[in-house]
């Protein structure tokens, strides 16, 4: 058996607990401050609080009631949460003991203002208790500010760069063929080389109905079977967009027999006229075309095909759809499928 | 590996040689039009030849640029918050050169795939310490040498740290520590300000 007694107390020199707990406040009997730790000393600068009632310098918030420094003492070592009545975004939190017959020992931390804190009183690390984290958690705001910030940066250069990728494609999604953009610069090369080349501008005739009927995913296999049907009837040097809704545009370079032509769009026009099964639903579309050559032009001129080769489509759906016009002026109509028309242009050759 | 170290690696390159300079050491390594993304993850072997291909292109010894890479990213405004993270280990530079033992805790909290050298640290006497770290990159220990010579510097410690060799795949680093406040240091606030 040991003979060893522990002692039952302890005392401090006030120095050695401010460096244990440097937020600690101590009172007396009757509610009045003796002893503060360094931090705390730092944190209320020139107010002495030596002397002063605890219950001056902080508002009790929690627990509720009390104002009296009995009521304090009584209370003090249930969770506490202070303000300072100085400050009042200043906040705390802690816990008190009894000291054996003469008041209190209050020990506080920030709690979750302790970034605040820390900005506002410039305070260091030795400002905080050895076991104290926040400095972990200071530097763990900072290291993630910093992630964020890269994660930030980088989701704005994929959103941009996707931004740069979408308006340089030159591809239509849903079919996979060349996009309005493409056309665009295709026709420009033409243009510039002056070459002969034919334009076909096609939209699909009751679309809107089988997409009202039948719904969009129908309306999306339509358009998908269509470029199907365009890519398989033209040659693979023609050049097939989709440039808008159910709006398609075929060129095909150098120069064509209108015969040759009426042929390619008679073929698009009967395959397409096939009805389309599509989830157990048969769908029925067929296509207007209009198409102009450069040949019709003494002077071809990008600007007036386009309108040419728009009326041209017009006229077809006008006729009855399910067939093509060409853009030449007051020639008759010729076959049943195949309409001729459309407008008098003062240069045209035919 | 996470493009961190890659990015760290490119931006030391870029603005201490220039872009002509980082742009052949990556056409080098097998990544020109490459921005490394610091977030996004890149095999290890790019990261081997970012360093290798320095070494060429600099004509310089491959302890050189890792030991000049460390102490940029200390020293570089552009990658303060380096130098303000590991502020953080610590009031003073024996503190740091504890919480280096930390290092890789320190980052994974950060960053949840961020590697970071292993480094264990063996205090001789008060003022003697030797420090060993293991990291998949050879050399990572030059590194770490221009980084605490840096963070010496900024604590205003002055030290004697110099490499003390390789063996079983650990780098061994020497450290002497002369004077803990030879000079006044750089200013260090635990928060920073807002705004």
């Amino acid at each position: 058996m040991s003979n060893f007694q522990p002692k039952p107390f302890f005392s401090f020199e006030p120095a050695s607990l401010a460096r244990l707990m440097p937020m600690y406040i101590a009172v007396d009997g009757q509610g009045l401050i003796t002893a503060v730790g360094t931090t705390m000393a730092k944190i209320f600068q020139s107010d002495t609080l030596i002397g002063k009632e605890f219950l001056h310098v902080f508002d009790v918030r929690r627990p509720a009631g009390i104002v009296t420094s009995e009521s304090l003492l009584r209370q003090v070592s249930e969770r506490l949460k202070l303000t300072a009545r100085s400050q009042p975004g200043l906040s705390f939190r802690g816990l008190g003991m009894p000291i054996v017959g003469q008041g209190a020992l209050i020990n506080l931390s920030f709690g979750i203002g302790v970034i605040d804190a820390v900005r506002e009183h410039h305070l260091t690390e030795a400002d905080f208790a050895q076991t104290d984290l926040a400095v972990e958690l200071l530097y763990l705001v900072e290291a993630k500010t910093a992630v964020l910030d890269a994660l930030r940066n980088l989701n704005l250069r994929l959103d941009g760069a996707k931004k740069v990728a979408e308006s340089q494609a030159l591809t239509d999604p849903l079919t996979g063929l060349r996009n309005r953009r493409a056309l665009d610069q295709i026709l420009q090369k033409f243009e510039q080389r002056k070459a002969d080349f034919s334009l076909m501008h096609l939209d699909l005739d009751y679309f809107k109905q089988v997409n009202d009927t039948f719904g969009h995913a129908a309306g999306d296999h339509i358009l998908k079977t269509f470029a199907n049907v365009l890519t398989r009837v033209t040659r693979s040097s023609d050049f097939v967009a989709r440039v808008g809704g159910d709006e398609f545009v075929v060129v095909l370079p150098q120069k064509r027999e209108m015969a040759l032509l009426e042929k390619i769009a008679e073929r698009i026009i009967s395959e397409i006229s096939m009805p389309i099964e599509y989830d157990g639903n048969l769908c029925r579309v067929s296509s207007s075309i209009g198409i102009t050559c450069t040949q019709f032009y003494q002077v071809p001129n990008l600007s007036d095909m386009m309108v040419d080769v728009d009326d041209a489509l017009y006229a077809s759906k006008k006729a009855g759809r399910a067939r093509a016009s060409f853009a030449v002026g007051d020639r008759a109509v010729l076959g049943s499928i195949i309409t001729r028309s459309v407008r008098k242009r003062p240069n045209l050759t035919f | 590996m996470l493009g961190l170290i890659n990015r760290s690696l490119q931006c030391f390159l870029h603005e201490t040689y220039g872009a002509n300079t980082w742009a052949d050491v990556a056409v080098i390594a097998g990544c020109e039009h490459v921005e490394f993304e610091a977030m996004l993850t890149y095999p290890d072997e790019i990261t081997e030849n970012l360093i290798q291909g320095a070494a060429t292109i600099l004509r310089r010894p491959r302890e050189t640029i890792l030991e000049d890479l460390g102490t940029y990213l200390v020293s570089n405004p552009s990658v303060e918050a380096v130098r303000r993270l590991l502020r953080f280990g610590g009031a003073t530079f024996v503190d740091l050169l504890h919480s280096m033992e930390d290092l890789q805790a320190r980052g994974r909290l950060a960053v949840p795939d961020l590697e970071l050298p292993e480094i264990e640290l063996q205090e001789l006497t008060s003022e003697s310490f030797v420090l060993s770290c293991v990291y998949p990159i050879l050399g990572t220990g030059h590194v770490l040498v221009g980084l605490l010579r840096a963070m010496a510097d900024d604590y205003g410690a002055l030290v004697l740290l110099e490499h003390a060799g390789h063996e079983d795949s650990h780098d061994r680093l020497s450290v002497q520590l002369l004077d803990q406040s030879y000079a006044e240091g750089r200013h260090f606030e635990l928060a920073l300000s807002t705004g």
